[in-house]
């Protein structure tokens, strides 16, 4: 993955669209959140493996970029991007990393199932 | 002073869940010529580690820690390694009894006399939590006479108030030098830590060498079940 050049992305983005696509979609601050720092209020979200259709896509904002899709009935969001990359099976894989580069949050898209 | 075993069964959710508290024990059995066999759940396919810039995605990190598993096997002496197939993070959602079953045949099959896990409730992580009730559903449902020693290793930081002191420590430093090989072997997850951990020990600081020669498990307690 290299740091995100928002024109490519955008294009990238856009290649996926009105096409039924596989999405990823993660945020997590760390199973071991609560555990080092008491007051942190561990949350997260995961699904994997969702079929979908957008019809627009769209990248905001400065880095760590805003990336949206607008479904027919409804919207994905993921906040906070800063690295991507078309792998060899086509798929966009998106991510935020932190200074320490562990992921905060991940949208992939993809016209084939992702593996498990 | 390590006891001797028939044969060991490992039980753990990730990849690197057994370089840290019980990779010179594993290496002591297999220098005994104790069978140990590692049933490891999943592959850690949810690690957040990636780097900065980064050397892995989402995608590609499941095969990395494949490879590292592998080679931390090879560097604790351990050649009965069993990945299960399971996604980190979702093993809690599994359904119980299936859970218990898996973890019956394993037992079925290698008939060990000690099994090695974490301590339900008190393992901090959701898989590891789950991967521990497991386990002691399944040495529960034998016959008291045929259960097999468990072993459990517990890090929540309310676990002294719990279970107080370990009650089983082994002396693993002769495996001192596998064990930092089972750990550098998971390069994605560990490489940070052991380039601070190395300074320590060359330092010979106290704590760093505690850390590194000695693990501790609490004998799991039928009358004191958790649940
Ligand atoms: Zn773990």
């Amino acid at each position: 993955m290299e740091l995100v050049k928002p024109d490519h992305l955008q294009e990238l983005i856009t290649s996926f669209a009105n096409k039924d696509v596989y999405i990823h979609l993660e945020t997590t601050n760390g199973s071991y959140a609560a555990h080092f720092n008491e007051s942190v209020f561990n949350a997260g979200a995961f699904i994997r493996n969702i079929v979908i259709k957008f019809e627009l896509g769209k990248v905001a904002g400065d880095s760590p970029h805003r990336i949206g899709l607008k479904l027919p009935s409804g919207w994905i969001y993921a906040q906070g991007i800063t690295h991507y990359k078309l792998d060899e099976h086509g798929r966009l894989l998106m991510a935020g990393l932190d200074a320490e580069g562990k992921l905060a949050v991940a949208l992939e898209i993809s016209e084939t199932p992702f593996t498990y | 002073m390590i006891k001797k075993e028939r044969h060991v069964l490992v039980v753990f959710p990730h990849p690197d869940d057994e370089a840290f508290g019980v990779s010179g024990t594993i290496s002591s059995y297999r220098d005994m010529g104790v069978p140990v066999t590692y049933a490891c759940l999943t592959l850690g396919e949810m690690g957040r580690n990636l780097g900065n810039p980064p050397f892995a995605n989402r995608e590609t990190l499941p095969q990395i820690r494949k490879e590292e598993l592998k080679k931390a096997c090879e560097a604790m002496g351990l050649d009965d390694l069993r990945m299960m197939g399971f996604r980190d993070k979702t093993v809690e959602f599994e359904d119980d009894e299936k859970m218990v079953k898996l973890i019956e045949d394993l037992i079925e099959e290698t008939n060990p006399s000690l099994v090695i896990t974490f301590y339900p409730g008190l393992a901090v992580h959701p898989d590891h939590d789950a991967t521990a009730r497991a386990v002691v559903r399944a040495v529960r449902r034998m016959p008291e006479t045929e259960r097999p020693t468990l072993y459990t290793l517990a890090f929540a930081n309310n676990t002294v108030e719990v279970l107080g002191k370990p009650d089983v420590v082994h002396d693993i430093s002769a495996n001192a030098d596998k064990k930092i090989a089972t750990l550098k072997a998971h390069a994605s997850q560990t490489v940070w830590m052991m380039k601070e951990m190395e300074i320590k020990l060359a330092a010979q600081d106290p704590d760093a060498l505690k850390w590194l020669n000695f693990e501790h498990f609490y004998t799991y307690q039928w009358d004191k079940d958790f649940e």
